[in-house]
Protein backbone atom coordinates (compact mmCIF):
# COMPACT_ATOMS: atom_id res chain seq x y z
CA UNK A 1 0.00 0.00 0.00
CA UNK A 2 1.50 3.18 -1.20
CA UNK A 3 0.51 5.04 1.79
CA UNK A 4 2.80 3.15 4.40
CA UNK A 5 5.92 5.06 5.42
CA UNK A 6 7.68 1.72 5.30
CA UNK A 7 6.41 0.13 2.32
CA UNK A 8 5.31 -2.60 4.92
CA UNK A 9 2.02 -3.03 3.58
CA UNK A 10 1.53 -5.00 0.89
CA UNK A 11 -1.43 -7.88 -0.55
CA UNK A 12 -0.16 -11.72 0.46
CA UNK A 13 -1.18 -13.39 -2.88
CA UNK A 14 -1.92 -16.85 -1.35
CA UNK A 15 -4.36 -15.61 1.05
CA UNK A 16 -5.60 -12.45 -1.01
CA UNK A 17 -5.70 -10.11 2.33
CA UNK A 18 -2.96 -7.15 2.72
CA UNK A 19 -0.45 -8.34 5.42
CA UNK A 20 1.56 -6.05 7.51
CA UNK A 21 5.55 -6.74 7.42
CA UNK A 22 6.19 -6.74 11.18
CA UNK A 23 9.67 -6.31 11.00
CA UNK A 24 9.50 -3.54 8.51
CA UNK A 25 6.71 -1.66 10.16
CA UNK A 26 7.94 0.92 12.61
CA UNK A 27 4.45 1.48 14.21
CA UNK A 28 4.33 5.08 12.50
CA UNK A 29 0.42 4.97 12.81
CA UNK A 30 0.58 6.79 9.42
CA UNK A 31 -2.22 3.93 8.55
CA UNK A 32 -4.29 4.45 11.29
CA UNK A 33 -4.32 8.20 11.75
CA UNK A 34 -3.56 9.08 8.37
CA UNK A 35 -6.21 7.21 6.83
CA UNK A 36 -10.02 7.87 6.79
CA UNK A 37 -12.28 5.06 7.44
CA UNK A 38 -16.06 4.28 6.23
CA UNK A 39 -16.92 0.91 8.57
CA UNK A 40 -18.03 -1.05 5.14
CA UNK A 41 -18.94 -4.53 5.78
CA UNK A 42 -15.72 -6.40 4.19
CA UNK A 43 -17.87 -9.00 2.61
CA UNK A 44 -19.24 -6.83 0.56
CA UNK A 45 -16.42 -4.58 -0.33
CA UNK A 46 -14.37 -8.29 -1.09
CA UNK A 47 -18.10 -9.33 -3.26
CA UNK A 48 -17.85 -6.44 -5.20
CA UNK A 49 -13.91 -5.55 -5.94
CA UNK A 50 -13.67 -9.63 -7.03
CA UNK A 51 -17.14 -9.09 -9.44
CA UNK A 52 -14.61 -5.89 -10.37
CA UNK A 53 -11.58 -7.61 -10.92
CA UNK A 54 -13.59 -10.52 -13.26
CA UNK A 55 -14.43 -8.02 -15.71
CA UNK A 56 -11.21 -6.27 -15.20
CA UNK A 57 -12.54 -3.09 -14.12
CA UNK A 58 -11.27 -0.78 -11.87
CA UNK A 59 -12.83 1.31 -9.19
CA UNK A 60 -11.12 4.44 -8.50
CA UNK A 61 -11.33 5.19 -4.62
CA UNK A 62 -9.94 8.27 -2.93
CA UNK A 63 -6.46 6.52 -2.00
CA UNK A 64 -6.52 7.60 1.93
CA UNK A 65 -9.98 5.51 2.73
CA UNK A 66 -9.68 2.55 4.31
CA UNK A 67 -13.75 1.37 3.80
CA UNK A 68 -13.88 -1.71 6.27
CA UNK A 69 -11.92 0.21 8.69
CA UNK A 70 -9.34 -3.11 8.78
CA UNK A 71 -6.45 -1.37 10.92
CA UNK A 72 -6.76 -1.67 14.23
CA UNK A 73 -3.96 0.03 16.74
CA UNK A 74 -2.18 -3.21 18.82
CA UNK A 75 -1.15 -2.91 22.37
CA UNK A 76 2.82 -2.75 22.39
CA UNK A 77 5.16 -4.22 24.86
CA UNK A 78 8.71 -3.88 25.50
CA UNK A 79 11.31 -3.28 23.11
CA UNK A 80 8.26 -2.87 20.59
CA UNK A 81 6.83 0.22 22.00
CA UNK A 82 10.09 2.35 21.63
CA UNK A 83 9.46 2.02 17.79
CA UNK A 84 6.00 4.27 18.39
CA UNK A 85 7.61 6.55 20.07
CA UNK A 86 10.09 7.42 17.53
CA UNK A 87 8.00 7.00 14.76
CA UNK A 88 4.48 8.37 15.74
CA UNK A 89 4.48 11.74 15.87
CA UNK A 90 1.39 12.97 17.88
CA UNK A 91 3.17 10.55 20.94
CA UNK A 92 5.04 12.31 23.21
CA UNK A 93 8.10 10.99 24.22
CA UNK A 94 7.93 9.92 28.22
CA UNK A 95 12.07 11.12 28.63
CA UNK A 96 11.79 14.60 27.65
CA UNK A 97 7.42 15.28 27.34
CA UNK A 98 7.74 16.64 23.79
CA UNK A 99 6.18 15.26 21.11
CA UNK A 100 7.45 14.31 17.57
CA UNK A 101 11.33 13.48 17.66
CA UNK A 102 10.87 14.85 21.29
CA UNK A 103 13.39 17.54 21.17
CA UNK A 104 13.45 21.05 21.17
CA UNK A 105 16.43 22.18 19.64
CA UNK A 106 16.89 26.09 19.11
CA UNK A 107 13.31 26.42 18.88
CA UNK A 108 13.16 27.59 22.40
CA UNK A 109 16.84 28.88 22.90
CA UNK A 110 15.46 32.49 23.55
CA UNK A 111 14.40 30.85 26.93
CA UNK A 112 16.42 28.05 28.01
CA UNK A 113 19.59 29.58 26.36
CA UNK A 114 20.66 25.95 25.80
CA UNK A 115 22.93 27.50 22.95
CA UNK A 116 25.04 30.32 23.65
CA UNK A 117 26.85 32.47 21.99
CA UNK A 118 29.95 31.00 20.41
CA UNK A 119 28.47 27.39 20.54
CA UNK A 120 27.04 25.27 18.16
CA UNK A 121 24.34 23.15 18.78
CA UNK A 122 23.29 20.13 16.42
CA UNK A 123 20.57 17.66 15.36
CA UNK A 124 21.69 14.88 13.82
CA UNK A 125 18.85 12.66 12.48
CA UNK A 126 18.59 9.38 11.12
CA UNK A 127 16.26 7.67 8.67
CA UNK A 128 14.91 11.06 7.50
CA UNK A 129 13.40 11.31 4.80
CA UNK A 130 11.20 7.98 5.14
CA UNK A 131 14.01 5.91 4.98
CA UNK A 132 13.76 4.58 8.75
CA UNK A 133 16.66 3.33 10.73
CA UNK A 134 17.56 0.65 13.59
CA UNK A 135 19.13 1.36 16.61
CA UNK A 136 22.10 -0.53 16.00
CA UNK A 137 22.90 2.15 13.18
CA UNK A 138 22.58 5.21 15.79
CA UNK A 139 24.82 3.09 17.65
CA UNK A 140 27.79 3.39 15.37
CA UNK A 141 27.30 7.07 15.12
CA UNK A 142 26.95 8.02 18.78
CA UNK A 143 29.82 5.73 19.63
CA UNK A 144 31.90 7.87 17.01
CA UNK A 145 30.75 10.96 17.89
CA UNK A 146 31.81 10.33 21.77
CA UNK A 147 35.65 8.97 20.76
CA UNK A 148 35.81 12.53 19.81
CA UNK A 149 34.55 14.18 23.11
CA UNK A 150 31.45 14.84 22.73
CA UNK A 151 28.67 15.34 25.52
CA UNK A 152 24.81 14.49 24.48
CA UNK A 153 22.12 16.23 25.24
CA UNK A 154 20.74 15.02 28.44
CA UNK A 155 16.98 15.84 27.61
CA UNK A 156 16.77 13.82 24.27
CA UNK A 157 14.90 10.88 23.38
CA UNK A 158 17.86 8.91 22.15
CA UNK A 159 20.26 9.70 25.17
CA UNK A 160 17.80 8.16 26.89
CA UNK A 161 17.96 4.94 25.52
CA UNK A 162 22.18 5.04 26.31
CA UNK A 163 23.29 2.73 28.58
CA UNK A 164 26.39 4.63 29.11
CA UNK A 165 26.50 7.90 28.20
CA UNK A 166 30.31 8.39 28.01
CA UNK A 167 30.56 6.10 25.27
CA UNK A 168 27.65 6.54 23.11
CA UNK A 169 26.12 2.71 23.90
CA UNK A 170 22.66 2.11 23.45
CA UNK A 171 20.54 -0.76 25.25
CA UNK A 172 21.25 -4.16 23.89
CA UNK A 173 17.26 -4.62 23.83
CA UNK A 174 16.81 -1.95 21.76
CA UNK A 175 19.26 -1.57 18.93
CA UNK A 176 17.18 -4.27 16.47
CA UNK A 177 14.09 -2.14 16.50
CA UNK A 178 13.26 -0.40 13.72
CA UNK A 179 11.71 3.15 13.94
CA UNK A 180 11.19 6.10 11.64
CA UNK A 181 14.10 8.73 12.37
CA UNK A 182 15.43 9.73 15.34
CA UNK A 183 17.59 12.80 16.45
CA UNK A 184 21.07 13.05 18.28
CA UNK A 185 21.69 15.75 20.20
CA UNK A 186 24.94 17.91 21.50
CA UNK A 187 26.78 20.80 21.27
CA UNK A 188 30.28 22.06 21.08
CA UNK A 189 32.13 25.13 20.55
CA UNK A 190 32.41 27.12 17.13
CA UNK A 191 36.01 26.34 16.43
CA UNK A 192 35.19 22.55 16.80
CA UNK A 193 32.32 22.62 14.17
CA UNK A 194 34.61 21.85 11.24
CA UNK A 195 36.22 18.34 12.72
CA UNK A 196 32.32 16.99 14.52
CA UNK A 197 30.53 17.86 10.84
CA UNK A 198 33.93 16.09 8.83
CA UNK A 199 32.92 13.47 11.55
CA UNK A 200 29.59 12.99 11.13
CA UNK A 201 30.00 12.96 7.20
CA UNK A 202 32.51 10.14 7.61
CA UNK A 203 30.27 8.07 9.84
CA UNK A 204 27.27 8.84 7.69
CA UNK A 205 28.70 6.74 4.49
CA UNK A 206 29.05 3.46 6.68
CA UNK A 207 25.31 3.48 8.10
CA UNK A 208 22.37 1.82 6.33
CA UNK A 209 20.50 4.75 5.88
CA UNK A 210 20.01 8.20 5.24
CA UNK A 211 21.40 11.62 7.98
CA UNK A 212 20.33 14.94 7.82
CA UNK A 213 22.48 17.22 10.13
CA UNK A 214 21.36 21.11 11.10
CA UNK A 215 23.73 23.22 13.18
CA UNK A 216 22.14 26.24 15.37
CA UNK A 217 23.35 29.26 16.90
CA UNK A 218 22.68 32.23 19.11
CA UNK A 219 22.60 35.64 16.55
CA UNK A 220 24.70 38.90 17.83
CA UNK A 221 22.49 41.91 18.86
CA UNK A 222 22.03 42.89 14.69
CA UNK A 223 20.93 39.16 14.02
CA UNK A 224 23.78 37.80 12.55
CA UNK A 225 25.40 34.52 13.23
CA UNK A 226 29.00 33.42 13.58
CA UNK A 227 28.97 30.25 11.27
CA UNK A 228 27.72 31.83 8.01
CA UNK A 229 31.01 32.11 6.93
CA UNK A 230 32.09 29.05 8.59
CA UNK A 231 29.79 26.94 6.86
CA UNK A 232 30.66 28.37 3.56
CA UNK A 233 34.33 27.52 4.03
CA UNK A 234 33.61 24.06 5.10
CA UNK A 235 32.06 23.40 1.23
CA UNK A 236 28.56 23.93 2.98
CA UNK A 237 25.11 25.21 1.24
CA UNK A 238 22.37 26.43 3.44
CA UNK A 239 19.04 27.61 2.26
CA UNK A 240 16.29 26.14 4.74
CA UNK A 241 16.39 27.01 8.16
CA UNK A 242 14.92 27.86 11.34
CA UNK A 243 15.02 31.33 12.56
CA UNK A 244 14.23 32.07 16.50
CA UNK A 245 12.28 35.45 16.99
CA UNK A 246 13.47 35.75 20.59
CA UNK A 247 9.72 36.94 21.84
CA UNK A 248 9.34 34.00 24.25
CA UNK A 249 12.78 35.98 25.87
CA UNK A 250 10.60 39.18 25.77
CA UNK A 251 7.84 38.52 27.60
CA UNK A 252 10.55 36.69 30.50
CA UNK A 253 12.19 39.88 29.94
CA UNK A 254 9.56 41.89 31.37
CA UNK A 255 8.27 39.99 33.80
CA UNK A 256 11.82 40.01 35.66
CA UNK A 257 11.78 43.95 35.28
CA UNK A 258 8.37 43.89 36.72
CA UNK A 259 8.90 42.49 39.68
CA UNK A 260 12.31 43.44 40.15
CA UNK A 261 10.61 47.14 40.20
CA UNK B 1 10.96 18.10 16.18
CA UNK B 2 12.98 19.38 13.28
CA UNK B 3 9.55 18.69 11.54
CA UNK B 4 10.11 21.40 8.96
CA UNK B 5 14.04 21.75 8.64
CA UNK B 6 15.02 19.12 6.48
CA UNK B 7 12.53 20.42 3.26
CA UNK B 8 13.73 19.86 0.03
CA UNK B 9 14.04 22.16 -2.76
CA UNK B 10 15.88 25.02 -4.27
CA UNK B 11 15.30 28.50 -2.76
CA UNK B 12 13.03 29.41 -5.59
CA UNK B 13 10.64 26.45 -4.36
CA UNK B 14 10.68 27.83 -1.41
CA UNK B 15 9.14 31.19 -2.06
CA UNK B 16 5.75 30.76 -1.29
CA UNK B 17 6.97 28.74 2.28
CA UNK B 18 6.61 30.34 5.65
CA UNK B 19 5.70 28.19 8.63
CA UNK B 20 5.27 30.31 11.77
CA UNK B 21 4.99 27.92 14.76
CA UNK B 22 4.74 28.84 18.28
CA UNK B 23 6.86 26.46 21.47
CA UNK B 24 6.72 26.50 25.74
CA UNK B 25 9.66 25.39 26.50
CA UNK B 26 9.12 22.27 28.96
CA UNK B 27 9.32 23.68 32.72
CA UNK B 28 10.09 27.20 32.00
CA UNK B 29 7.03 29.26 30.54
CA UNK B 30 4.70 25.85 29.84
CA UNK B 31 2.10 27.32 32.74
CA UNK B 32 -0.74 28.78 30.88
CA UNK B 33 0.42 27.79 27.59
CA UNK B 34 -3.03 26.28 25.99
CA UNK B 35 -4.45 29.51 26.35
CA UNK B 36 -1.26 31.18 24.81
CA UNK B 37 -0.91 28.74 21.89
CA UNK B 38 -5.03 29.30 20.97
CA UNK B 39 -4.14 33.20 20.95
CA UNK B 40 -1.35 32.23 18.44
CA UNK B 41 -3.94 30.57 16.18
CA UNK B 42 -6.72 33.36 16.83
CA UNK B 43 -4.06 35.90 15.86
CA UNK B 44 -2.77 33.88 12.65
CA UNK B 45 -6.23 33.45 11.46
CA UNK B 46 -6.22 37.06 11.25
CA UNK B 47 -3.60 36.91 8.53
CA UNK B 48 -4.80 34.03 5.84
CA UNK B 49 -2.81 31.23 6.49
CA UNK B 50 -3.39 28.40 4.48
CA UNK B 51 -2.65 25.62 6.86
CA UNK B 52 -2.73 25.59 10.70
CA UNK B 53 -1.90 22.71 13.25
CA UNK B 54 -1.74 21.09 16.79
CA UNK B 55 1.16 18.85 16.78
CA UNK B 56 -0.93 16.61 19.54
CA UNK B 57 -4.47 17.05 17.83
CA UNK B 58 -4.37 17.31 14.24
CA UNK B 59 -4.48 19.94 11.46
CA UNK B 60 -7.05 21.64 9.71
CA UNK B 61 -6.99 19.54 6.81
CA UNK B 62 -7.50 15.83 8.87
CA UNK B 63 -8.61 11.99 8.31
CA UNK B 64 -12.32 10.93 9.60
CA UNK B 65 -12.92 7.82 11.20
CA UNK B 66 -16.50 7.75 9.89
CA UNK B 67 -16.94 8.62 6.43
CA UNK B 68 -19.91 7.69 4.00
CA UNK B 69 -19.16 5.97 0.83
CA UNK B 70 -20.17 9.20 -1.06
CA UNK B 71 -17.06 10.25 -0.60
CA UNK B 72 -15.47 8.79 -3.54
CA UNK B 73 -17.04 11.34 -5.81
CA UNK B 74 -17.68 14.20 -3.06
CA UNK B 75 -14.73 15.08 -0.46
CA UNK B 76 -14.82 17.68 1.67
CA UNK B 77 -11.71 19.58 1.60
CA UNK B 78 -12.27 23.02 3.28
CA UNK B 79 -10.07 23.51 6.07
CA UNK B 80 -11.35 22.79 9.69
CA UNK B 81 -9.58 25.69 11.42
CA UNK B 82 -12.27 26.04 14.40
CA UNK B 83 -11.73 22.66 14.87
CA UNK B 84 -7.95 22.82 16.07
CA UNK B 85 -8.62 25.78 17.81
CA UNK B 86 -10.81 23.51 19.79
CA UNK B 87 -8.89 20.55 20.03
CA UNK B 88 -5.73 22.47 22.00
CA UNK B 89 -5.65 20.56 25.26
CA UNK B 90 -1.54 20.79 26.36
CA UNK B 91 1.22 22.11 25.56
CA UNK B 92 2.99 21.46 22.34
CA UNK B 93 3.98 23.21 19.22
CA UNK B 94 1.40 25.02 17.12
CA UNK B 95 1.94 25.97 13.90
CA UNK B 96 0.52 28.82 10.88
CA UNK B 97 1.77 28.08 7.26
CA UNK B 98 2.02 31.28 4.98
CA UNK B 99 2.24 31.56 1.19
CA UNK B 100 2.67 35.29 0.87
CA UNK B 101 5.65 37.12 2.91
CA UNK B 102 3.63 40.29 3.81
CA UNK B 103 0.62 37.90 6.10
CA UNK B 104 3.52 36.91 7.75
CA UNK B 105 4.94 40.52 8.44
CA UNK B 106 1.71 41.58 8.97
CA UNK B 107 1.58 38.12 11.76
CA UNK B 108 4.48 38.71 12.91
CA UNK B 109 3.70 42.73 14.21
CA UNK B 110 0.75 41.37 15.85
CA UNK B 111 2.46 38.49 17.47
CA UNK B 112 5.21 41.31 18.98
CA UNK B 113 2.39 43.41 20.21
CA UNK B 114 0.54 40.75 21.86
CA UNK B 115 3.95 39.58 23.45
CA UNK B 116 2.27 35.64 24.30
CA UNK B 117 4.91 34.73 26.23
CA UNK B 118 6.01 31.63 24.04
CA UNK B 119 9.27 31.15 21.60
CA UNK B 120 8.22 32.09 18.14
CA UNK B 121 9.87 30.62 15.26
CA UNK B 122 9.93 31.12 11.48
CA UNK B 123 10.82 27.88 9.46
CA UNK B 124 12.21 28.74 5.99
CA UNK B 125 14.46 30.26 3.62
CA UNK B 126 16.66 31.89 6.21
CA UNK B 127 17.20 35.08 4.47
CA UNK B 128 13.77 35.70 3.67
CA UNK B 129 12.79 34.99 7.39
CA UNK B 130 15.22 37.37 7.92
CA UNK B 131 13.34 40.11 6.38
CA UNK B 132 10.28 39.48 7.47
CA UNK B 133 11.13 39.71 10.76
CA UNK B 134 13.27 43.01 10.26
CA UNK B 135 10.23 44.46 8.59
CA UNK B 136 8.28 43.56 11.50
CA UNK B 137 11.05 45.25 13.39
CA UNK B 138 12.32 42.01 15.28
CA UNK B 139 15.93 40.99 15.07
CA UNK B 140 16.67 37.20 15.38
CA UNK B 141 17.60 35.70 18.09
CA UNK B 142 19.10 32.24 17.32
CA UNK B 143 19.09 30.68 13.50
CA UNK B 144 19.64 26.88 12.62
CA UNK B 145 20.58 25.90 9.39
CA UNK B 146 19.68 22.82 7.41
CA UNK B 147 22.73 20.86 5.97
CA UNK B 148 21.05 18.79 3.97
CA UNK B 149 21.64 15.24 3.79
CA UNK B 150 24.01 12.20 4.10
CA UNK B 151 24.92 8.63 3.69
CA UNK B 152 22.89 6.21 1.53
CA UNK B 153 21.23 8.81 -0.05
CA UNK B 154 20.47 6.90 -3.41
CA UNK B 155 17.74 5.21 -1.24
CA UNK B 156 15.39 8.61 -1.18
CA UNK B 157 13.13 9.18 -3.76
CA UNK B 158 13.76 11.24 -6.47
CA UNK B 159 13.65 15.08 -6.61
CA UNK B 160 9.76 16.03 -7.10
CA UNK B 161 8.87 13.31 -4.96
CA UNK B 162 11.12 14.76 -2.42
CA UNK B 163 9.87 17.91 -2.45
CA UNK B 164 6.24 16.79 -1.92
CA UNK B 165 6.67 13.97 0.58
CA UNK B 166 9.26 16.09 2.94
CA UNK B 167 6.98 19.06 3.78
CA UNK B 168 5.50 16.56 6.30
CA UNK B 169 8.91 16.05 8.38
CA UNK B 170 7.82 13.46 10.05
CA UNK B 171 7.48 11.15 7.49
CA UNK B 172 4.02 10.90 7.37
CA UNK B 173 3.40 11.95 3.35
CA UNK B 174 5.35 8.67 1.87
CA UNK B 175 7.65 8.72 -1.02
CA UNK B 176 4.55 5.94 -2.50
CA UNK B 177 2.00 8.34 -2.12
CA UNK B 178 3.29 11.50 -3.42
CA UNK B 179 4.54 9.05 -6.30
CA UNK B 180 0.94 8.32 -6.76
CA UNK B 181 -0.50 11.17 -6.64
CA UNK B 182 2.17 12.74 -8.97
CA UNK B 183 0.91 9.77 -11.63
CA UNK B 184 -2.60 10.19 -10.69
CA UNK B 185 -2.27 14.17 -11.55
CA UNK B 186 -0.78 13.78 -15.09
CA UNK B 187 -3.31 11.04 -15.98
CA UNK B 188 -5.77 13.42 -15.29
CA UNK B 189 -7.71 11.22 -12.66
CA UNK B 190 -7.26 13.97 -9.89
CA UNK B 191 -6.45 17.70 -9.76
CA UNK B 192 -3.22 18.90 -8.01
CA UNK B 193 -5.45 20.73 -5.57
CA UNK B 194 -6.89 17.30 -4.87
CA UNK B 195 -3.93 15.52 -4.52
CA UNK B 196 -2.22 18.27 -2.51
CA UNK B 197 -5.23 17.95 0.08
CA UNK B 198 -5.30 14.22 0.27
CA UNK B 199 -1.35 14.35 1.48
CA UNK B 200 -1.84 17.16 3.95
CA UNK B 201 -4.21 14.97 5.66
CA UNK B 202 -1.63 12.85 6.14
CA UNK B 203 0.55 15.33 7.92
CA UNK B 204 -0.79 15.50 11.83
CA UNK B 205 1.22 18.90 12.92
CA UNK B 206 -0.59 20.90 9.99
CA UNK B 207 2.37 22.30 8.11
CA UNK B 208 2.47 21.10 4.75
CA UNK B 209 1.86 23.67 2.72
CA UNK B 210 -0.83 22.95 0.12
CA UNK B 211 -0.15 25.71 -2.34
CA UNK B 212 3.79 25.11 -2.50
CA UNK B 213 2.12 21.44 -3.02
CA UNK B 214 0.03 22.51 -6.19
CA UNK B 215 2.51 24.66 -7.63
CA UNK B 216 5.08 21.62 -7.30
CA UNK B 217 2.26 19.52 -9.28
CA UNK B 218 0.96 21.55 -11.81
CA UNK B 219 5.20 22.03 -13.11
CA UNK B 220 5.74 18.61 -13.00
Amino acid sequence: MSICPMQAIAVDTTSNRAQVNRDECVECYACYNGMSMERLNPTIIRSIRSLLKLFRLRFDPEPDVCPTSAITPEELSWPRVVRRAFSDPVVTHESTGVHGRGTEEVKTNDVTNRVGVGEVGYVVEFGRPTIGVRFREIEKMTMALSRIGIEFEAKNPVTHMMSDRRTGKLRDDVLDEKILSAIVEFKTTVAEMPVVLRRVEEVAKTLDTVVAVGVSTRCDDRGDSALDSILVDEGFSFVRGKTNLGLGSLCLRERSARSAG
Amino acid sequence: MTNTLHRYGSAESFSDDYIVFAIPARGINDSGAVEKQRRFLEIALKHNPINIGDASHGSALRSSKDLNPVVHWRRDSNRNFTAVLNSIANPTTVAAVFDKPENVVAFLKELKQANIGLSINISGDLEKARTCARSAGIERHSVEYSLGFFGQTDRMADRQTLELSTMCGHGMVSFGLARKLREWVRQGRRSPEQAATTMARFCSCGVFNTTRACRLLKKD
